[in-house]
């Protein structure tokens, strides 16, 4: 008694799936003998698919880059600045030096809380720096402690960094950034060397090993020199423009963050509310740039999907073509006993296998043109796996959306009248 | 069995109504070969869109197999046609683009036949309409006519139907290949017993069925048997 309810199971799954490659068929043949028509179709959506991923992989590249290049600039950095940061306003706007609230004491307070790795205070200023051959440049000179290659996730390539006797003898000793060392000196060795920044003279101790543009601060166009020599000898005031804190793990950050603006405000003797500072995390950074480029992703995707949606209508402007045409033949087709759904499916199943090669080869164009974009131009680039996944859906999708009405239209045609189309 | 009680219809565009069938009324029997005769405008294809299921008549009742199908939906009819009913056009309405024997299991897909056995009765068929094997894998527009009307008959008996319906089936061929569409027609009516509804208004094609309904002015004027029938291949 079983066997037969699940014969007929078995039966329908197998006249499903011989009815799904059926249409497939179908397809393929309606699809093959009109190529030109169907390889200009197809082309839209290439287009369309092809520009999207693309600019997204533009987008996401450029995302990514200032994301490592921020991380390189030291891990789980909290950094402390004189004045206050406008709320909405973002890190750009930050007066950096207007005010000279932070000096060498608050240093060693904040050094107490648990959590600090190292601290490193940090005075900078622009100078004219020449060489005794006569190049000159004009560069960042930060005053800076041996603290500084720590918390800044900074390492010499060459030569020596500053040494905790160069502070204490204010010695007149320069690291020299990879950009300002080219800039001055081309490719012969400058370590030894003596330059004047600001007519005063330094000896060159080391080179910086070189980390790329983090977009708005340079780190490679910067000399080091000593905190107390340029304090004393080059800005001649005992102030602070920054003070870098590395804390020991990114779970502590909040905690030491809190802390930090508790101490510095008890010190300042200001309301912590309305403090002379302003206390700026990594995570905070990151966020005001993530949030660029990601407005930057969105407005490149959004143009590129103006041609996907061209693209659709192209599809569409095709089955509705080929409807007409074969209007005699969707007429035989009922009179023989094909159903509405059974020519609605194949017509909607044409217009999803157009948009759904389109999406194969528009994915493979962008990528193409993601890899030729990053090695020509030298723009990051990234194909992220969801940006594909995505563009294979709204392919499918546009396929369903603009495919459906040239569909619709073919289902309820009247098989009297198709017959008789001529 | 086919059987047409007081069938009507009436076409409405506006306010004109045209009245293409009166109360027609007939009997056909299975087996027979029948012809429906009359002059264009007489209400031939009105008749043969009802009796094929793709209409319904304005009233009166139709009988397929003795089941009622003057006022089934769309999709009941389609599957009524998928199931009972063969047609044969005057423009064959064959699909350009596929081969001979693709042409003649299209009607084995929709109704669900699989695959393996599509071929087996295709070919089968295909040896009924006595097509010539080394032409079913060619295309179907690279056939002539008379070649393009077997087809088109083997594909109305594949499915094994009650009814072969062919309008103006040699319409659009000369004499000496409408004789052998003709001689088609009437081996499968002899060899396998089939019924068959030939629509034409030439009394020559006409004679070569059983039986002729003439229809004048949406009615049967009269209905009897072929007193010289005309017979392409003696047996």
């Amino acid at each position: 008694m079983l066997g037969y309810p699940i014969s007929i199971v078995i039966s329908d799954i197998l006249i499903l799936r011989m009815k799904i490659l059926d249409i497939l068929q179908e397809t393929y043949i309606a699809l093959s003998s009109n190529k030109i028509r169907s390889g200009l179709t197809i082309l839209g959506i290439v287009i369309g698919i092809g520009s999207v991923i693309a600019m997204v992989s533009i987008g996401q590249g450029a995302s990514g880059q200032i994301q490592s290049s921020i991380e390189g600039l030291g891990s789980n950095l909290l950094t402390v600045m004189p004045g206050v940061i406008q709320p909405g306003r973002g890190i750009v706007s930050a007066g950096r030096g207007s005010g000279q609230t932070l000096k060498n004491d608050d240093v060693e307070a904040l050094r107490q809380i648990a959590g600090v790795a190292y601290i490193s205070p940090e005075l900078q200023r622009r100078f004219q720096i020449v060489s005794l051959v006569g190049n000159n440049t004009n560069s960042t000179v930060i005053g800076a402690t041996p603290a500084y290659a720590e918390v800044r996730n900074a390492s010499v390539a060459d030569g020596s960094f500053i040494a905790e006797s160069h502070i204490r003898s204010m010695g007149r000793v320069a690291v020299l950034g990879p950009t300002v060392a080219q800039d001055l000196f081309g490719d012969s060795n400058p370590i030894g060397v003596t330059i004047r920044i600001n007519r005063t003279n330094f000896k060159i101790i080391g080179v910086l090993q070189s980390k790329g543009s983090s977009g708005f601060f340079n780190p490679d166009d910067t000399v080091i020199v000593p905190l107390s020599t340029m304090q004393k000898i080059l800005a001649g005031d005992s102030f602070l423009s920054t003070i870098a804190i590395s804390v020991e793990s990114k779970e502590r950050m909040p905690q030491v963050q809190e802390e930090a603006a508790f101490t510095l405000a008890e010190k300042h003797r200001v309301d912590p509310q309305s403090p002379d500072f302003s206390i700026v995390s990594q995570a905070d950074i990151l966020g005001t740039l993530t949030q660029v480029t990601d407005t930057f992703t969105i407005f490149l995707a959004a143009v590129a999907s103006i041609s996907l949606v061209v693209g659709g209508i192209g599809i569409m402007n095709m089955m509705l073509t080929t409807v007409t045409e074969r209007t005699r033949e969707i007429g035989l087709r009922k009179a023989i006993g094909a159903k509405k759904k059974d020519i609605g499916m194949q017509f909607l199943t044409e217009a999803v296998l157009l948009t759904f090669l389109g999406g194969i080869l528009g994915v493979l164009l962008g990528w193409i043109i993601s890899i030729a974009v990053s090695s020509f131009a030298g723009i990051a680039t990234e194909v992220s796996i969801q940006a594909v996944l995505l563009a294979f859906g709204v392919s499918a999708a546009i396929g369903i959306i603009f495919g459906y009405y040239p569909a619709r239209r073919a289902a309820s045609l009247n098989p009297i009248e198709a017959l008789r189309y001529e | 069995m086919i059987e047409c009680k007081n069938i009507a219809k009436i076409y409405k565009s506006g306010e004109i109504e045209t009245r293409a069938l009166h109360n027609v009324s007939f009997k056909i029997n299975d087996g027979e070969f029948v012809a429906v005769m009359g002059p264009s405008g007489s209400g031939k294809s009105t008749l043969m869109h009802i009796l094929g299921c793709l209409d319904t008549p304005t009233s009166g009742e139709y009988f397929l197999d003795h089941k009622d199908v003057s006022q089934l939906s769309d999709d009941e009819l389609a599957d009524i046609r998928m199931r009972k009913i063969g047609f044969v056009f005057q423009a064959y309405n064959l699909l350009p683009r596929a081969t001979v024997l693709r042409n003649v299991t299209l009607p084995l897909v929709y109704a669900g036949v699989s695959g393996g056995e599509r071929e087996c009765r295709a070919k089968e068929a295909l040896r009924g309409a006595a097509f010539p094997e080394n032409f079913w894998n060619h295309y179907s527009n690279q056939l002539s006519g008379g070649m393009m009307q077997r087809v088109a008959i083997a594909r109305a008996f594949v499915n094994n139907p009650t009814l072969i319906l062919a309008d103006e089936p040699t319409g659009n061929l000369d004499t000496k290949t409408g004789e052998v569409v003709l001689d088609t027609f009437q081996q499968l009516h002899v060899e396998q017993g089939r019924t068959i509804v030939l629509i034409t208004h030439e009394p020559y094609v006409a004679e070569h069925a059983e039986r002729i309904i003439h229809i004048r002015d949406g009615n049967i004027v009269e209905d009897g048997s072929v007193k010289h029938r005309r017979v392409v291949h003696a047996e």
